[in-house]
C-alpha cells in the first residue's frame, strides 16, 4: 500500500529535514579543522558519522510508528532520531557537547538518547539488538501497547549478538522488527567480501520469521514493508526480518576519503540521491505541488537552522559536571 | 627536528615494519582484524602489509570479533602466529570470552602442551571527543587477568622492539597502543612519541619499564601517552628546582616492579599516571607493589592521576576535566609537598 497523501508530505519533510541538518552537521564539523584536519578541534569534535543517502530507510519504518514505540539506532542515528521525533534542538546541542543537550553532553552524536520518544543508540555494533528484543519482551510482559525496532548496519548482522537477539526474539514471539540498513560497506570492507549470503532477509529463514529485502532505496516500497512487519509485531504475530537496500552519500566518518570505493561508484550514488527522487515522484503523481513542496524545504531549513543556532548559542557544560549522573538520581 | 643520520618513524609505521619484518622471515605470521587491509587500519599500523602480502596473509574480517580472534587462537594452537586487530579496546565486550578465557588460559589448561603464540593489538585512549564507547584504555581490567602478557609502548623504537618480540612470543601477548601516539595527524598525536628507529629488526625484552628521565625528587610512573604528561610535567618542575624520575612501565605483565622500587626507594615519594579508570587498576597495583615491599621509602603518601570512576564523557570540557595531564601532576606533586 502506497503511503497517504499526508504520510508523503511527513516523509518528505523527515528526508529533507534530516539531509538539511547533516549539510549543517558537515559544514560546522570543519570548522577549526582546517588546514590540518584534527578530529579533537572546532565545536563539534569527534568522529562524525552521517546518514545522508539512507534516510528513505528511517522515514519509511518510522512513518509506522507512535512515540511510544521503541527505536535503537547505531553510530549513524541522526536519520532515524529525526523520523522518530527526537528533539532537534537537544539533539543538536548534544552534538556539540552542550548542557542544553538531550544528555547534557555526556554522550555526543554515537549516544543520542530522547526518553520521551523511547529512542536510544549504541556506538557498538549489534549492540542495539538486545535492548530493543528487550523492550519489546517488557511491552509484551506488561501488556503495554508498543512496538520495538532496532536499526542495524548490515554489517551488524556478521556478529554474535544479532543472532542471538534474532533467536530471542523469535523464539519468545516478540512484537520486534530488525532493519536492516543495507549500504554495502561496513567502514573499508564490502559487504561481499564480510558476508556469506548474497543478501541478509534469507537469515531470517534460521528463526522460523518472515524476512523481507527491499531494493532501490526507495521510500514507498520501504514504507510498504516496514508497514506489514510493524502491522505483524503490532498484532502480535511476533517478529520480523527488513533489510533495505540503501547507500551513504557521506564517507564512513567524516574525514574518509574512500579510496577503497570502485572509481565512479560515488557518482552513480549521488545520481539515486532519494531526496530529488522522491520530490519528482510527488510532483509527477500530483500528491503535491511545487508551491507545496518549496513550503516543506523552506520550513526544514528553517527548523535545522533554529536548531543549530539552539545549539550554538547553549552553553558548555561545568567540567565537574562530569561527575555527575553515573548511577540513577 | 631530525638529525642527519636519524630516521623517525610514527608508532603506526613502527607496528607495521616489524609486522612485515616478521612476515618476511616467518610464513606462519598473518594478519586479521576490521579494515587492516585496503585501509591498513584505521589508526595506521598494517598499511603496507596487503600489498606486500596478498589477502592470504593480510585479511579483513568481518565485524565477527568473536569469531575471528577465537580463530586466531586455534590457529595460534595449530603452529601459526596471528596477529588480530581489535579496532578500539573498547569492543572487547563483545569478545572477551576468546581473549579471557581461550587465548589467555589455553596453556595453563592443556598443562603447557599447547602454545598460544597469538598477538592481539588494540587501540586505546581518549582525549578526542570520542565518547565513552571508543574512548577507554582498560589497562587494568586486562593486566588484571593473568595468562596474558600485556605491553603498551610510548614511543615508536618500543613500539617496533615489543612488536617483534610479542609476535616471536610462544604466548598470546595484547599489545595496547594509544591512539594519540599514533602519528595520525587527524587524532592531533603527540610528537614525542615520533622517535629514531633503526631499520634493522630487533626485540625489546618484554616486562622491562624504562627510566624515560632521571630524577631524585620524586617518582612519576606511567604508561603509553601518560608517560609525556610525565614528562612535560617534570620538564615543568624542573623549573622550580625539582628533579623529578619519569618510569615508564612499557609492560604491563610482567610488571617490572623491580624498577619501579628502586626509583622510589631513590625519590621517595611515588606519583602514578594513568589514563585509565583511578580504582581497581594499574596505578592502585603500582602503589601496592610499592608499599607492601617497603613502606619505609616513602618520605609522603602516593598520589594517582588516573581517569576518575565514570564512564567517558563526550564534551571537551568535560572530557578534558576528567583526563590525566600536566598540571594535574604538577598540582599532585603540589599537594604532595604541601606542609
Ligand atoms: C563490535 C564493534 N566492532 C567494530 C566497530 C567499529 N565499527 C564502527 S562502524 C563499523 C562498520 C559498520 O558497518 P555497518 O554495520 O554496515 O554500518 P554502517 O557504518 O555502514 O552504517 C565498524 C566496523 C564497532 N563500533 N563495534
Amino acid at each position: 500500500m502506497s503511503p497517504t497523501r499526508d504520510e508523503q508530505h511527513w516523509m518528505y519533510r523527515m528526508m529533507v529535514t534530516s539531509r538539511r541538518f547533516e549539510e549543517a552537521i558537515a559544514k560546522i564539523y570543519f570548522e577549526g579543522k582546517t588546514p590540518v584536519f584534527n578530529m579533537a578541534k572546532g565545536p563539534i569534535p569527534g568522529e562524525m558519522h552521517l546518514s545522508d543517502g539512507q534516510e528513505p530507510v528511517a522515514v519509511g519504518v518510522c512513518a509506522h510508528l507512535e512515540p511510544h514505540d521503541v527505536v535503537t539506532a547505531t553510530h549513524r542515528p541522526h536519520h532515524q532520531a529525526i523520523a522518530k521525533g527526537v528533539d532537534l534542538d537537544r539533539m543538536a546541542a548534544e552534538i556539540f557537547g552542550k548542557a542544553t543537550g538531550l544528555s547534557g553532553g555526556r554522550g555526543g552524536h554515537m549516544h543520542i538518547f530522547d526518553a520521551d520518544v523511547n529512542f536510544a543508540c549504541s556506538g557498538i555494533i549489534a549492540q542495539g539488538m538486545g535492548p530493543a528484543v528487550g523492550a519489546a519482551l517488557s511491552r509484551k510482559m506488561q501488556g503495554k501497547p508498543g512496538v520495538a525496532v532496532a536499526f542495524v548496519g548490515e554489517g551488524a548482522v556478521n556478529q554474535g549478538g544479532w543472532h542471538e537477539a534474532m533467536n530471542l526474539a523469535a523464539v519468545w514471539q516478540l512484537p520486534f522488527v530488525c532493519v536492516i540498513e543495507d549500504n554495502a560497506w561496513g567502514i573499508s570492507v564490502s559487504k561481499r567480501a564480510s558476508t556469506a549470503v548474497a543478501h541478509n532477509h534469507v537469515r531470517a529463514a534460521a528463526y522460523g520469521i518472515p524476512g523481507v529485502r527491499v531494493e532501490g532505496n526507495d521510500p514507498y516500497a520501504i514504507h510498504a514493508a516496514a508497514g506489514e512487519a510493524i502491522a505483524r509485531a503490532r498484532a502480535g504475530e511476533g517478529p520480523s526480518l527488513l533489510e533495505v537496500e540503501t547507500f551513504r552519500l557521506a564517507g564512513h566518518f567524516m574525514g574518509d576519503a574512500e579510496g577503497y570505493r570502485p572509481e565512479g561508484e560515488k557518482d552513480a550514488l549521488f545520481a539515486r540521491d532519494p531526496i530529488p527522487a522522491m520530490r519528482a515522484r510527488m510532483l509527477d503523481e500530483g500528491s503535491a505541488t511545487e508551491a507545496e513542496l518549496a513550503g516543506i524545504e523552506a520550513a526544514a531549513a528553517a527548523r535545522v537552522d533554529a536548531a543549530i543556532a539552539f545549539a550554538r548559542e547553549s552553553a558548555d557544560p561545568a567540567p565537574e559536571d562530569a561527575l555527575t549522573r553515573v548511577f540513577a538520581a | 627536528m631530525t638529525k642527519p643520520n636519524e630516521r623517525k618513524l610514527t608508532i603506526a609505521r613502527a607496528m607495521a615494519e616489524a609486522v612485515a619484518q616478521e612476515m618476511r622471515i616467518d610464513p606462519t605470521v598473518f594478519v586479521m582484524g576490521e579494515d587492516i587491509g585496503a585501509l591498513g587500519g584505521v589508526y595506521g599500523n598494517t598499511r603496507g602489509l596487503l600489498d606486500e602480502f596478498g589477502t592470504e596473509r593480510v585479511r579483513d574480517t568481518p565485524i565477527s570479533e568473536t569469531a575471528f580472534i577465537g580463530a586466531a587462537v586455534g590457529a595460534a594452537q595449530d603452529g601459526m602466529r596471528p596477529v588480530v586487530e581489535l579496532m578500539f579496546v573498547d569492543f572487547f565486550g563483545v569478545c572477551f570470552d576468546a581473549i579471557y578465557n581461550l587465548m589467555a588460559k589455553n596453556i595453563y589448561f592443556s598443562g603447557g602442551s599447547f602454545r598460544v603464540p597469538m598477538v592481539l593489538m588494540t587501540s586505546t585512549g581518549g582525549g578526542y571527543s570520542d565518547a565513552g564507547q571508543h574512548s577507554q584504555c582498560v589497562y587494568g581490567t586486562f593486566a588484571h587477568l593473568p595468562g596474558m602478557k600485556v605491553v603498551a609502548p610510548s614511543n615508536a623504537y618500543d613500539a617496533k622492539g615489543l612488536m617483534t618480540a610479542a609476535l616471536r612470543d610462544d604466548s598470546p601477548v595484547v599489545y595496547m597502543y594509544h591512539k594519540g601516539l599514533q602519528g595520525m595527524g587527524w587524532l592531533g598525536t603527540e610528537p614525542g612519541a615520533t622517535v629514531h628507529v633503526p631499520e634493522e629488526s630487533y626485540a625489546l625484552e618484554i616486562g622491562k619499564a624504562k627510566i624515560a628521565r632521571a630524577g631524585s625528587d620524586v617518582t612519576i610512573v606511567s604508561l603509553g601517552i601518560g608517560v609525556h604528561h610525565a614528562l612535560k610535567a617534570a620538564a615543568r618542575l624542573a623549573e622550580q628546582g625539582v628533579s623529578a624520575e619519569v618510569v615508564d612501565l612499557v609492560s604491563l605483565v610482567p610488571l617490572d616492579r623491580e624498577t619501579i622500587r628502586a626509583s622510589v626507594a631513590k625519590t621517595g615519594r611515588l606519583i602514578v599516571v594513568d589514563e585509565d579508570y583511578m580504582s581497581y587498576g594499574v596505578s592502585g597495583e603500582i602503589i601496592a607493589s610499592v608499599t607492601e615491599h617497603d613502606i619505609s621509602v616513602l618520605k609522603a603518601a602516593p598520589k594517582r592521576v588516573a581517569f576518575p570512576d565514570v564512564p567517558i564523557p563526550f564534551a571537551r570540557v568535560m572530557e578534558q576535566f576528567c583526563l590525566p595531564d600536566p598540571d594535574k601532576i604538577v598540582a599532585a606533586w603540589e599537594q604532595m609537598t604541601a606542609a
